[in-house]
């Protein structure tokens, strides 16, 4: 490790603590439904939206119709990229002359990006054409990102209301979402992106002469634009197979560190957002910080595993720290914290390979992802996923107060208990479930690349990424098989779906509620004691659920490793 | 019935034979599926130990058959150590409850004819509503009811504990009666108010005994949290036969029962149910009865305390401190006349009086004269006094001394008379005017004495987040100063029972619990709209039936211990579920390495307890997870230890005890059970 690589993790974090509280502010304007100076230009643009689907935004919904429309809108997309990646062949756009994707891999890739994941089981520019990768994917970096802020937002408002039967109106919601928040910034982003070398073009195939005199054909394409919305929205679903180690993803250095502050920029803000809504910014600190000590203490694992590099190697004569699957550009510093944001985000945007990552800096991103992507997460589905665990940690300390455990003024009882253990519930069933089911028949266990140990960690990896909607990838699976599309599709749409509507459902019960004020008999939920507590339910419950597989898979590899015998 | 005092002091012994016994007993009947069902997480307990149990006998792996015995053994001994947790817990309140039952049976009623005076013996459980029943001296009460002829005293000690007799009177706020007490002296005769088995002390029997008790609303959502964690520790243990595939090998089924009772929260489910009898117990040997679980919970939620000022901030009776004469009437004067309308004034208040003008003035009465003649005090005149030589001597309300004077329209004596009535009022006391055949001559200064220590109970209350308001009919001055004395955070002067019931609906709707105690008539509706209505036992039969609690002594101030209660009751289920998830982390260390070390040997490290074998490592851990249960028993039972705080130290304490605690006894447990275990060569 070197102090470089510190000062590089601790600027960075120092930045983003920064923007928090202006991200959040903004969105606050937005949760509220109130005017901001970009109304002038975009106000049009939005009621002109609503006209023409006959909506009025001011009109709330309960949380069932609230659930229905975000569930329908949703669907309706997934159907609508099913068919455009399906159709491609005949479909304009197509300057390589692609065919259409078969009906697993369309399935797959429709379910992925509805869902915020952005599994890559395609091979990126060489599958998919111009006119799928802007209006068949690229809509859902929008939208599915502006559909986890609306969830958000429409818990805030379950935790900020009164004896209210409204928990917002979606399609108020989403419009604004992507209309304030999303579309200006990522406008701005890909200009910078696009002045700092990314290509941004609809030519297909550029044909180079490189130094040595060979010809070479580069492929070109909308790539800002996409990447833009890939990181801010924690889509991660690149241009490029490479994703963000390719050069025009990410061509420099100060890409790289945009890249990585774009993917936490919202989720940072949420978390002040949420604080201001229920009437007191230092909640919102209060879950932060426990969200960025489980993100440093992640980092610090793996930048030191890392820097540490494989005794094996260092046996063969190959000093320093592990440089495999990484970009010489970027360094171990960089590339450990990049893993290990885009895993706490649920972006899944990879600048390394993390199957070439130590065991044990492995396991981290690993566990990030098991953990339901809580650790800032996803934009929307971190926090809403992080709320959930501050639900049973209130309910499981809270009675050592000897009250009725109460969160910002609201009394958490039976029904938020059992719809909360419900939704994380999820993790485990489709996580190890599934893997479990992979690893003992033969068209699972056809997939991964490796045998023992890091194998199982492959399969793991691939349930938990998709589960978690983070669509990052260990490399090493072939995923792409009628049983991995289809499974891994089924688990991306209930690692999102069951746990969003449980949570609504949650948001609904919490706003009929009437309001407790707080006292000083009132369980604390500001302060040191509340944040370790916060870190050490998360960590519990994780660990303990976890903890089997993670024994035989990454940790099993660690020891393999250390005592010198390479898997 | 004079033990039943002695039966329900604090102090006794959790663990005698006379209890143990028929709890062992009780915890074999117990395993009935069909009452197991109820806490799920012992019914997969049960379900894992019989299904070891059968595969002890047929089952195939390369495990020896004294290991998965013991493992048979200990895996039925955690369920039945969580059975003899409830049954002990519910045996404690039956032994209360046989000394209410012998009572119960030799109930019989003398029930009057239509004419009202021949009566029939009838048993006690033929009364209906309506019926009239005499009662005379040495009678037992056959029915609560209303006296609705004669006065007597009753001994209550059946009930309450309390050895000294009460009166109870037709008409007012005494005319309650109760099954099961005891008239002393004259007769009565009673009105049935309940059917036969819904009295008092029918509801007191099931009280103590448990048989009534249904999950409070706390217990239902912990309930489910814990059926979420065993779902999901079922998915973890249920998946790794998937993985050891995958790495070439076979984890037998009797090391993943061991690995899932272990992670399962046993400890917590085990005590539960005792907990919350337990609760209900202490609340019963404190001489409160409360209706349900729920009540005792609110109680732990109270935010706002309605505190009634007499009896409970002040005490009961006002003390005389000082005569102050109108100008033209000497101070000795007034304190002859006070001293004159007192003597024959039995209050403590009148007493003060004399007792104060002797002390003043060393006036030296030895009587009243002979053809003294007393005006008693009435509820409508609101003024006492004497006619003695010829002249009339008033004393009573300022107000109502000035209208019985009024015939001399507003003299300069009148106002200066209100003026020393406010300053009185205004200094926390309570004046009380002095007449002197019409002529105003002064006011004694009665003042309120603040109860010593309450002051400091009052912090500490505040210190909890709770907020106290006096109830008091004073006027708002003599409150205000009161009120400031005392430290309360607020008051209701001048308070009705309407007041008192809008008071509780603000506090309501402002999103706070609300808890009272009252004892008249009037205070029913309060009493029913506050979420923790304490109502005295000597109060009216209205009173008790709109409360959710009823307290035996009729002491007002325990109010504030059955907050202390509830808190007690709500933070020992925390405490024991916050130790019951932190256990989970050390049977992991014992259990995963032990578990595993057969397909990667590397894994061993993990063993960091450096357990003696993988066999004696996964016993250790099953045993632990067994003996905690008996171990936590005399804490579920007592409660743990409440000291009034604030919520941050008080979680801080208890999050140190319980939860660090909870993560690092196990290490050490574990680990000593193994030496143990591979002492006797057991594994």
């Amino acid at each position: 490790m070197t102090l470089q690589g510190w000062f590089l993790i601790l600027g960075f974090v120092a930045l983003l603590l920064a923007l928090t509280k202006p991200v959040g502010i903004w969105l606050f304007t937005l949760y509220e439904g109130r005017r901001t100076p970009l109304h002038v230009v975009l106000g049009p643009v939005e009621r002109g939206f609503y006209k023409l689907a006959g909506i009025d935004p001011t009109v709330e919904q309960g949380w069932r119709r609230y659930a229905l429309h975000m569930l329908l809108f949703n669907a309706t997309l997934m159907a609508f990229t099913y068919a455009v990646l399906r159709l491609q062949g005949v479909l304009p756009g197509n300057p390589q002359g692609l065919a259409g994707l078969s009906p697993n891999l369309a399935f797959n890739t429709a379910i992925s990006f509805t869902t915020n994941t952005n599994w890559q089981s395609y091979g990126g520019e060489s599958t998919m054409s111009n006119l799928s990768q802007m209006l068949g994917l690229t809509i859902h970096n929008f939208l599915s990102a502006a559909t986890g802020i609306a969830l958000a937002f429409a818990l805030f408002r379950g935790f900020a209301r009164r004896e209210s039967k409204a928990i917002g109106n979606f399609w108020a919601d989403v419009t604004r979402v992507t209309l304030y928040v999303l579309l200006p910034i990522s406008i701005v982003y890909a200009l910078f992106l696009i002045a700092s070398g990314v290509p941004q073009t609809m030519a297909g195939v550029v044909e180079v002469q490189t130094l040595e005199g060979a010809k070479q054909s580069l492929l070109l394409g909308p790539v800002a634009s996409q990447e833009a919305i890939k990181m801010l929205g924690t889509n991660g679903g690149g241009f490029f197979n490479a994703n963000s180690a390719h050069p025009f993803e990410n061509p420099t250095a100060l890409t790289n560190l945009m890249q990585m502050l774009s993917i936490f920029l919202i989720g940072f803000g949420l978390t002040w957002t949420f604080g201001k809504a229920v009437g007191n910014p230092r909640q919102g600190w209060a879950i932060l910080s426990a969200m960025v000590i489980l993100f440093l203490a992640g980092v610090t694992i793996t930048y030191a595993q890392e820097a540490a590099g494989s005794p094996v190697l260092h046996h063969l004569g190959v000093t320093g720290g592990n440089m495999e699957g990484k970009e010489v550009r970027f360094g171990i510093a960089a590339s450990a914290l990049f893993s290990v944001v885009t895993t706490a985000a649920s972006c899944g945007a990879v600048n390394s390979m993390h199957d070439s990552f130590t065991a044990l800096g492995g396991l981290v991103p690993l566990f990030n992802m098991q953990l339901g992507e809580v650790v800032i997460g996803g934009v929307g589905a971190g926090i809403y996923g992080f709320l959930l665990f501050a639900i049973l940690a209130v309910f499981v300390a809270g009675l050592m107060v000897g009250r009725t455990p109460e969160y910002v003024g609201k009394k958490i009882e039976a029904r938020e208990v059992k719809l909360a253990v419900l939704a994380i519930a999820v993790l485990p069933l489709m996580i190890l479930g599934l893997t479990a089911l992979s690893s003992v028949l033969a068209q699972g266990l056809a997939g991964p690349l490796n045998r023992g140990p890091h194998g199982f960690s492959e399969i793991l990896y691939a349930f938990t990424s998709a589960v978690g909607n983070n669509g990052s990838a260990f490399a090493g699976l072939t995923a792409n098989t009628p049983y991995y599309n289809g499974l891994l599709g089924v688990a991306m749409w209930v690692g999102r779906f069951f746990i969003i509507v449980p949570m609504l459902a949650i948001a609904g019960g919490l706003a009929a509620k009437k309001y407790t004020p707080e006292s000083a008999g009132s369980f604390p939920t500001t302060g040191g004691l509340w944040i370790g507590l916060l870190v050490g339910i998360v960590l519990i419950l994780g660990g303990l659920t976890f903890l089997p597989s993670l024994a035989l898979g990454p940790i099993a590899d660690h020891l393999a490793m250390i005592s010198g015998k390479l898997s | 019935m004079a033990q039943t005092t002695q039966s329900r002091s604090r102090t006794r012994s959790l663990f005698t034979a006379d209890l143990v016994v028929p709890a062992i007993k009780a915890s074999f009947l117990k395993l009935d599926p069909r009452e197991l069902v109820r806490n799920p997480v012992m019914f997969v307990t049960a379900a894992v130990a019989a299904l070891m149990t059968v595969l002890l006998v047929i089952g195939q792996d390369d495990l020896s058959v004294g290991f998965k015995l013991q493992l048979v053994v200990w895996l039925w001994l955690t369920v039945l150590f969580g059975t003899f947790a409830e049954a002990l817990a519910e045996r404690r309140g039956k032994a209360q409850a046989a000394s209410l039952r012998a009572t119960k049976a030799e109930l019989t009623a003398k029930r009057l004819n239509g004419d009202g005076r021949q009566f029939d013996n009838v048993p006690a459980s033929q009364l209906k509503v309506g019926d009239i029943v005499l009662v005379e001296t040495n009678d037992l009460i056959p029915s609560d009811g209303d006296v609705v002829s004669g006065v007597a005293s009753v001994n209550e000690a059946a009930i309450t504990g309390e050895s000294a007799p009460v009166i109870r009177e037709a008409g007012g706020d005494r005319s309650a009666v109760t099954a099961g007490t005891r008239v002393i002296s004259d007769e009565i005769r009673v009105k049935v108010t309940v059917e036969p088995g819904k009295g008092f002390l029918d509801r007191m029997i099931a009280l103590v005994e448990g048989a009534e008790r249904q999950k409070t609303p706390n217990e239902i959502a912990l309930t489910l949290l814990l059926v979420g964690l065993t779902i999901i520790f079922l998915i973890a243990v249920g998946t790794i036969p998937g993985f050891a595939s995958y790495a070439g090998g076979s984890i037998p089924v009797a090391i993943l029962a061991a690995l899932l009772i272990t992670l399962i929260p046993t400890t917590i489910a085990a005590l539960l149910s005792a907990i919350g009898i337990a609760g209900m117990d202490r609340l019963v040997r404190f001489n409160v009865l409360a209706k349900s679980g729920r009540a005792v919970e609110a109680a732990g939620d109270i935010d706002v305390l309605l505190l009634d000022k007499t009896g409970t901030i002040t005490i009961g009776d006002r003390q005389a401190s000082e005569f102050r004469a109108v100008s033209g009437t000497s101070p000795r004067e007034l304190a002859d006349a006070a001293l004159m309308a007192s003597l024959a004034d039995e209050t403590p208040e009148g007493r003060s009086i004399v007792l104060l003008a002797r002390e003043r003035f060393h006036v030296a009465t030895a009587g009243l004269p002979a053809d003294a003649e007393i005006i008693p005090f009435t509820a409508q005149t609101r003024i006492s006094g004497v006619k003695v030589g010829g002249s009339l001597i008033q004393k009573g309300a300022v107000d109502s001394i000035l209208r019985a004077n009024a015939g001399s329209g507003e003299t300069a004596a009148a106002t200066e008379l209100r003026r020393i009535t406010d300053e009185i009022a205004r200094a926390g006391g309570t004046p009380l005017a002095v007449a002197l055949d019409g002529r105003l001559l002064g006011a004694i200064f009665l003042k309120d004495v603040v109860k010593a220590g309450i002051r400091e109970r009052f912090g500490e209350l505040r210190a909890m987040g709770i907020r106290t308001v006096m109830i008091t009919g004073d006027n708002p001055l003599t409150a205000a100063a009161i009120a400031a004395e005392a430290g309360v955070d607020d008051f209701l002067a001048q308070a009705t029972p309407e007041d008192k019931l809008e008071l509780i609906r603000k506090e309501q709707t402002g999103g706070r619990l609300v808890a009272m105690c009252g004892d008249g008539t009037n205070d029913a509706p309060a009493l029913a709209q506050a979420d923790v209505g304490v109502a005295m036992n000597t109060g009216t039969q209205a009173a008790r039936e709109a409360g959710n609690m009823v307290d035996l002594d009729s002491d007002p101030t325990k109010l504030i211990e059955v907050v202390g209660l509830g808190k007690q009751l709500l933070m020992t289920r925390g405490a024991l579920t916050t130790f019951s998830v932190a256990n989970d982390v050390a049977k992991y260390f014992a259990i995963i390495p032990a578990m595993f070390v057969v397909l990667y040997p590397g894994l061993g490290v993990l063993n960091v307890m450096r357990l003696g074998s993988p066999e004696s490592a996964i016993l250790s851990a099953i045993i632990f997870n067994a003996v905690i249960i008996p171990c936590l028993v005399p804490l579920a039972l007592r409660g743990v230890a409440y000291k009034p705080m604030a919520a941050g130290p008080l979680l801080a304490r208890n999050l140190a005890v319980y939860g660090l605690g909870g993560l690092v006894a196990p290490f050490i447990g574990i680990k000593i059970i193994d030496l143990v275990v591979g002492g006797l060569g057991l594994a």
